[in-house]
Parts: C-alpha cells; structure tokens; sequence
C-alpha cells in the first residue's frame, strides 16, 4: 500500500508539468493578447506593458520564469491590483462550499434513491425513481437552473434566484445546490442500483439471509459496502468536477466563484490566471481520483495494491 | 422615445469671439443658481433610506485613474474622484471641480485653473496644483502604461512626452504657479479641452500614496481620494460600498448615504435582482426580453454617443470600387434594423459622428435600391453576378448576428450579393480586425468626450483605429485643420466637409445606427438624468419615498 502510494505521488509532478506545459503554450497560441482592446494602444505604451508583465521575453524564457516562481502565480493581467494566487484565495472558497454542499446533496439523494430501488426492484419506486435519474442526467444544468429560479424565486418568491452575499447567505445557495447536484445524485442512484443488485444476489449475502438478518442490517451492513465500489470511484472524478465544474451554475445564478474567473480568464488571454485556475483544477483532479484509489482498498478486501 | 440628439445635445460653448482674457466658472447657458435646481423640492426625502444600488456590470479591473479604461472603473471614478472641473449631470455643461474657477487667455490657448480653498482629500490634506502636476507627469510618463495618454494630446508637448520623444516634463504644457494655481498652456486653441479636463484620465491621484503602495495603492486599506465619495467596502466580484466623504467641499449637497455598486455580469440576473426590488438601477437590459421591458415604467432609452458601423477593406478588390462601396451603402434599409430588429429606440443612421454641440452631421447615404443596382451594374456586377462572397466578421453576439443576418439578407434580395457570415470571439477578432482579414467587419465606436473629433479623427491615414486600408489627403487636412481652429462654427464644418467625404464620397466604412443606453431607474431615484456620456453624478442623486 505504502510503495503504490508513493509511486502515484511521484506521478503527479509529471502530470502537473504536462498539464502546465500544455496550457502555457495553448494560451499563447491563441489568437489576441490580454492588452488587445477595441482602443487601439499607442505602440509605445504596449511596449511597457509587455515588459512590465515580462511578454517581451522569448516564449521559453517565459515558461521558464514562470515555472521557477512557483506556486507563485505571477500577477493577473485583468485584474490590475491583485495576484492570482489572491484571487484564487478569494474565489475558491466559494466554489468549493458549494462543491460540497452539492456533493452532500448528492450522496444523500442518490444513496438513498439507489438503495431503495435496488431493494425494490421492479416496484414502482424502482420505476419511478429510475426514470427520474435518467431525466436529471440529461437535462442540462443550464435547463434545469433557470427553471428553478423561474419557479422558486421568480414565481414563488421562496428563495432568492441569484446572487450570493457570503457565508450567511445561505439561501441564495440553496437552488445552485440542487442544480449542481441533480445530475450527480442521479449518476449516483443509478450507480448504487446497480451495484445492490449485483451484490443482493451473492452467496455471502444468501448467508446473511439465512443467519437471520434482519433486512435493515443486511443492507446497510453488508450489502451497502459491495455496492457504494462503483459509486466512491464515480465519487472522485465527480467530487472534483463538483468543486470545479460549477462554471455554468455559477454564471446562472450569479455566484462569484472560481468557474466564472475560469471561463473569463480564457476569454480576456489573462495568461496567468488562466494558468492558475487550470493547475488548482488538476491538482484537485489527480488528489480526488487518488483518494478514491486508496479508499477502494479499504472497501474492497479483494483489492490489494503491492 | 426622443427622434433626435439635437435636444440632449445643446451644449452651447462659450462665443469664441471674445476678445482678450476670459474668466468663467461655468460654461454653456447654465444659471448663477444652477444648483439649487438640482435640489429636493421638499423634505420628504429624509424619512427614506438614503442608500443607492446599482449594477455595474461586472468587477472593476482598477481603480487607478491612469490605468482603467472601462464604463466599470469609470462610474466608480466618478464617485471617487474630482478633477479640476466637472460635468453638469444632465446637460453636461462645465461646471468647477476643485477649480472654482478658470481664465482664459486670448488666443485660447493658456487656461488658468483657481482651485477652491476647501478641496480636500479624504486624508485631510488639501488638493494643490502640484497634486495635479504629479499626477499627469505620472499618466504621460510611458512606464504607467495609461492607454488613455492621447485625452492629454492638446496640451503643448504632452504627446512627445508620453511618446518618450523628450524627457524632461519640465517641457510639457503645465506649470504650477502657486499652490492654488495650475496654468496650462496648449499647442492650438482646442475648444472642447474644459471636457478632456473633465475625463477621469485627467483627474488627480494622491501621488504620495501612490509612490508608498505602487500598484497597490488602490486598495480598500490604502486609497485615498477626493471625490465626493469614498471607498468603504470592496468585496471581490460582489459588491463596493461607497460613503460619503466628509472632507469634500460641498459635503453639504451630497445626500446619498451610501452607494452601492454589484458586479452583476449577466444582464438576466441584474434584471431579475431589480424586479425583486435589490436594485435601483440596472445599467443595461438583457435585450431578447427588451419588449417586456419596455413596457415597465422604469425602463428608459437614452441616445448614447456610440456608432455602429461595418469597416469595409478597401484594398481588398472588389472594395477597392467606390462604386461597390456606395451600393452596399444604399442597398439595406437602416429603418429595418433599428426599428424592427432592435427596438431599443436606436437611431437609424448614414452619418458616423452622432450630433452634438450644435454639430450636425451630413445625412451620408440613404436606402435607394434602384441607384444602389445601378452602382453595382456600373461596377461591373449587374444583379450581383460574378460578385465574390463577402466575407462579414463581427465578435459573438446574438445582437451582431441578427443585424448581420437583416443586413446580409436585403443585399441578397436587392443586390443579389451572397454574404458569408464569420463570428470570432473577441479576442480574436480584434485581432483579424488588426490584420484586416476580412471584407467587412463590425465596429462600434464609442466617444471618449463631447466633440464630433473624437469618432473623426478615427479615419486619419494610418490611424491605429482606421483599420480599413483607407486614406484621403483631403480627409486629414479638413481634420487637421480643425484640431489647429478656435472657432468652433470654422471647426464643425471642417468636420462637416470631413465627414461628407467619409460617408458620402468614399465610404470605407457602412454606417448603420447610433447607439442608445437602455436601462432601468426604479422611482424611488430623484436627481438622475440621461444624458449621452452616461455618466451619472451621484452626489445629486437622492432617494424619494413611493408608495
């Protein structure tokens, strides 16, 4: 275990470094640089822009000042007074509270839905939990958040359909919760279906049934486990799409959050938050899929990393 | 809906044939009293709450003066800061600033500014003439990289400066004669100068912090400012909460007690916060749902000092034929556009520089199929046969799409000419624009001050802005020559004759509308008016009670 823990960290440097070399060069790629502007700029100033943020430096020059700085991220170029790593700092909590928040209304949803229909199987809960999964799975989050702010917020007047002002506003995170959730909880019911059904008709849990077992015991204890495996290795993946991939939750219900900068610092060729957004995504990425890795060990006995 | 600008802009400038030294301070037809008209009526104002919120569209990139460029940063300089003078909030008339008041001398070219005695920054310390000195000897010097370097042009020597051709500032057109006095001089009488002076680039930054934080001087814990508001709160990507400062000078007419700015990005969402009453004032629509909106009381359309216009690259054959120019010209009906496509209260328009001043622009082209075909047949493309596709750029937005698709249509229909539309994103168009890859392209244009030189000297051979592959001697003399008048009737028909050249004789550029501003103004707001700058000054805004 401890020898293929380590083998995969040695891995993520060299992920990371092709991540970062990829990206770097992409962005430069890209047609327009961040000080292109409607304004034509006299050619004198675009000089000393260029050298302020080190853009008249050879390309590779670049790469490499930028890799030496480490983990700092050099300064936005849109964002004239701060640092990425500060807005990272400040746009990151965010994202990840409503992660979370989604990931928790996710698993409680879809572990439930799962299990019951798996034990159902063939009821009408089956049917109808099953049919729901499939709708949240394909309606896309931008269908499914404007319908609820139209009905919550706009039309009910329950809860508010945009914005979010901090912590305590807890209610404003209320409906991009649920719409990020959905299609995850949805992926999960399916998955946890799945899975007790395979494990519902095993020896081990015949044994069960025949000790005695009350129903309740068996599920929760011995039939849970064998299920929830190709759940926790959707989990990974999913919780770090979660945490990062709330992009267009975001722009729907106007929550300042990492995905908004993302998908901006693209558009405007602010290189190095671009940059920035990109490496804290695939750190969290390969940490999540590595977790998962660790924890299949300790639910699956059968699993043995040597 | 208001059918022409002539009304908004009336701004009556001072008679140019005054001889000797004039002091002012005010321009235009404004009263002695001009303030008290901006004033409540009576007091009920005081039993609301005094606080303002609007959407400013999304986070403010700075708040240093010489590096912001944007309508964002710009509202909240506005707020913030104060220069040597200021716009009157509807007419946009010169009024004092921290200059209570001005001379002019004869040949118009040396302005003194009298600063008042009680102008003040938020730290306490007094605003002098060598705050302003400092702070435009830092916007011209190249290393601050301030884009806006050009608005400073008229004044002697600033370009060569700001160009790094000379080096000592001492040479620049600006002196300080003694704590209270700027004087000013100019290379040629610029009548419209008093309006560069009100632009944000020109206004004063507290240069002691700005040495002691760099670039960070902007910052909630460090700026320092002196407007008649000041920054108390600054929440990334939410919200900038503004208080009033009490050291400014006329804290006494300042009601608000507080101002709020969102970064609302999205139009939908900043829409649907102002119908939840979380808004007072939505600073754009989100204009698929503009016939809803319009019929709401808050809804207003102002005329807005903008063109939008297609660059056509002349080099590239067949638009290297005036003829063919003129026919796209005149083959589209504008009225189309504007009224059945946009429906904002757009102005249809064959003129690229709106009216203003008094200035009115020639009519340019109008829709004439029949001439347009004939243009077209003379060319050598009768019906449009043998005509190569265009090729027709605009940046990706619904908005551009539909009026490239309306326009695209009517030259198939009238002209038989197939167009070929291409959208890049931003970023890259702006980038094919520069390198004049394409046949026609979009542009907008937005004026930077209150002077018909500010869309027409765009066109000028070589202009880093032309992007068209046009050049016309005649073109650059007529602008030239009014850059070096004083007399603003001499100046508006050399920009008349400029202009006529531009959109009736040659053509390198199809103009199509000018822009309005729509919004929305909950009716809570008292002392907020339109005008074609869209700029808003809060410190005559209040709030009125409504049942």
């Amino acid at each position: 275990m401890g020898s293929y823990l380590l083998k995969r960290l040695a891995q993520v440097p060299v992920v990371l470094l092709v991540l970062i070399t990829t990206t770097f060069f992409m962005m430069r790629l890209a047609p327009g640089g961040p000080f292109a502007g409607d304004k034509k700029m006299d050619p004198v100033i675009q000089k000393k822009l260029e050298e302020k943020y080190g853009l008249d430096k050879p390309m590779l020059v670049q790469f490499g000042k930028f890799l030496v700085g480490l983990p700092d991220l050099g300064p936005s170029f849109k964002n004239k007074t701060k640092t990425v790593n500060e807005i990272l700092a400040e746009k990151f909590p965010t994202s990840a509270y409503l992660g979370f928040l989604a990931t928790m209304f996710a698993l409680a949803l879809g572990l439930t839905a799962g299990i019951v229909a798996g034990v159902r199987q063939n009821s009408g809960f089956d049917y109808g939990s099953m049919a729901a999964a499939m709708l949240g799975l394909s309606l896309p989050v931008f269908v499914v958040g404007p319908v609820l702010a139209l009905i919550f917020g706009l039309y009910l007047k329950w809860l508010p359909s945009a914005g979010y002002d901090g912590w305590s506003d807890w209610k404003a995170l209320i409906l991009p919760t649920i719409t990020l959730g959905l299609p995850f909880a949805a992926r999960i019911a399916r998955l946890t279906r799945a899975g007790m059904l395979e494990v519902i008709n095993q020896d081990y849990i015949r044994t069960a049934w025949a000790k005695g077992l009350s129903e309740k015991v068996i599920v929760l204890r011995h039939a849970l486990r064998g299920a929830m495996l190709p759940v926790v290795s959707f989990l990974g993946p999913g919780i770090a799409a979660m945490l990062t991939g709330s992009i267009v939750v975001e722009k729907v219900f106007a929550i300042p959050g990492l995905g908004m900068e993302f998908v901006e610092s693209a558009f405007n060729r602010d290189y190095t938050l671009a940059m920035g957004t990109v490496i804290l995504y695939g750190v969290l990425l390969i940490f999540f899929n590595l977790v998962v890795d660790v924890l299949y060990g300790f639910l699956d006995p059968r699993i043995r990393y040597s | 809906m208001r059918s022409s600008l002539s009304v908004a802009l009336a701004l009556a400038l001072v008679a140019p044939t005054f001889a000797g030294e004039i002091t002012q301070n005010r321009t235009g037809d404004l009263k002695e009293n001009w303030k008290e008209e901006l004033k409540p009526e009576d007091d009920a104002w005081k039993s609301v709450d005094q606080t303002f919120r609007f959407n400013n569209g999304t986070e403010p990139e700075t708040l240093d003066l010489h590096i912001m460029t944007g309508v964002t940063e710009n509202r909240l300089a506005t707020a913030l800061f104060e220069g040597l003078v200021s716009q009157h909030p509807e007419t946009l008339d010169i009024v004092p600033g921290v200059a209570k008041s001005w001379t002019i001398s004869a040949d118009r070219t040396v302005y003194t500014f009298h600063f008042r005695d009680d102008a003040k920054w938020t730290d306490g310390k007094a605003v002098t003439a060598q705050d302003f000195y400092d702070s435009w000897k830092r916007a011209l010097t190249p290393a601050t990289t301030c884009q806006y370097g050009y608005m400073f042009f008229p004044i002697k020597n600033s370009e060569a400066f700001y160009k790094g051709k000379i080096t000592d500032f001492n040479e620049v057109g600006v002196k300080v004669k003694d704590a209270k006095t700027l004087v000013v001089t100019l290379t040629n009488p610029c009548p419209y100068f008093l309006h560069l002076a009100a632009f944000k680039t020109l206004y004063p930054v507290p240069m002691a912090v700005v040495t002691k934080h760099g670039d960070k001087w902007t910052r909630p814990e460090n700026i320092v400012s002196n407007g008649p508001f000041q920054l108390q709160e600054w929440v990334a990507n939410q919200q900038i909460t503004m208080v009033p400062n009490e050291n400014y000078w006329d804290r006494k007419n300042v009601r608000l007690k507080k101002l709020i700015a969102y970064a609302y990005t999205d139009p939908e969402t900043s829409y649907k916060l102002f119908r939840q009453g979380k808004m007072d004032w939505c600073t754009t629509i989100p204009t698929p749902k503009v016939d809803e909106i319009k019929r709401l009381p808050d809804y207003y359309a102002q005329p807005y000092l903008g063109s939008y216009f297609y660059r056509v690259n002349v080099e590239k054959p067949p638009f290297n034929d005036v003829r063919v120019r003129k026919a796209l010209t005149m083959g589209f009906d504008r009225e189309i556009i504007t009224r059945d496509l946009l429906k904002g209260g757009q102005i249809p328009a064959g003129y690229f520089s709106p009216e203003m001043l008094g200035y009115k622009p020639p009519k340019g082209l109008r829709y004439n199929r029949v001439k347009a075909q004939k243009l077209l047949a003379e060319a050598g493309y009768p019906a449009g046969k043998g005509f190569p596709t265009i090729d027709l750029l605009y940046n990706t937005q619904e908005s551009h799409k539909q009026v490239a698709e309306a326009i695209a249509r009517q030259w198939k229909e009238n002209l038989g000419i197939t167009v070929s539309l291409r959208n890049n994103e931003w970023k890259v168009y702006l980038a094919e624009v520069d390198k004049r890859n394409f046949h026609l392209a979009r542009g907008g244009w937005i004026g930077d001050y209150v002077d018909p030189n500010t869309f027409l000297d765009l066109f000028m051979t070589g202009g880093g802005n032309n992007n068209t592959g046009w050049s016309n001697k005649r073109y650059d003399d007529l602008i030239r020559g009014a850059a070096k008048s004083g007399d603003q009737k001499e100046r508006f028909k050399l920009f008349y004759e400029a202009e006529k050249i531009l959109v009736e004789d040659e053509c390198p550029i199809i103009p199509i509308y000018i822009y309005v501003n729509q919004g929305l103004l909950s009716e809570k707001v008292a002392g907020w008016y339109e005008n074609v700058l869209d700029h808003h000054t809060y410190q005559y805004i209040w709030m009125e009670p409504v049942e």
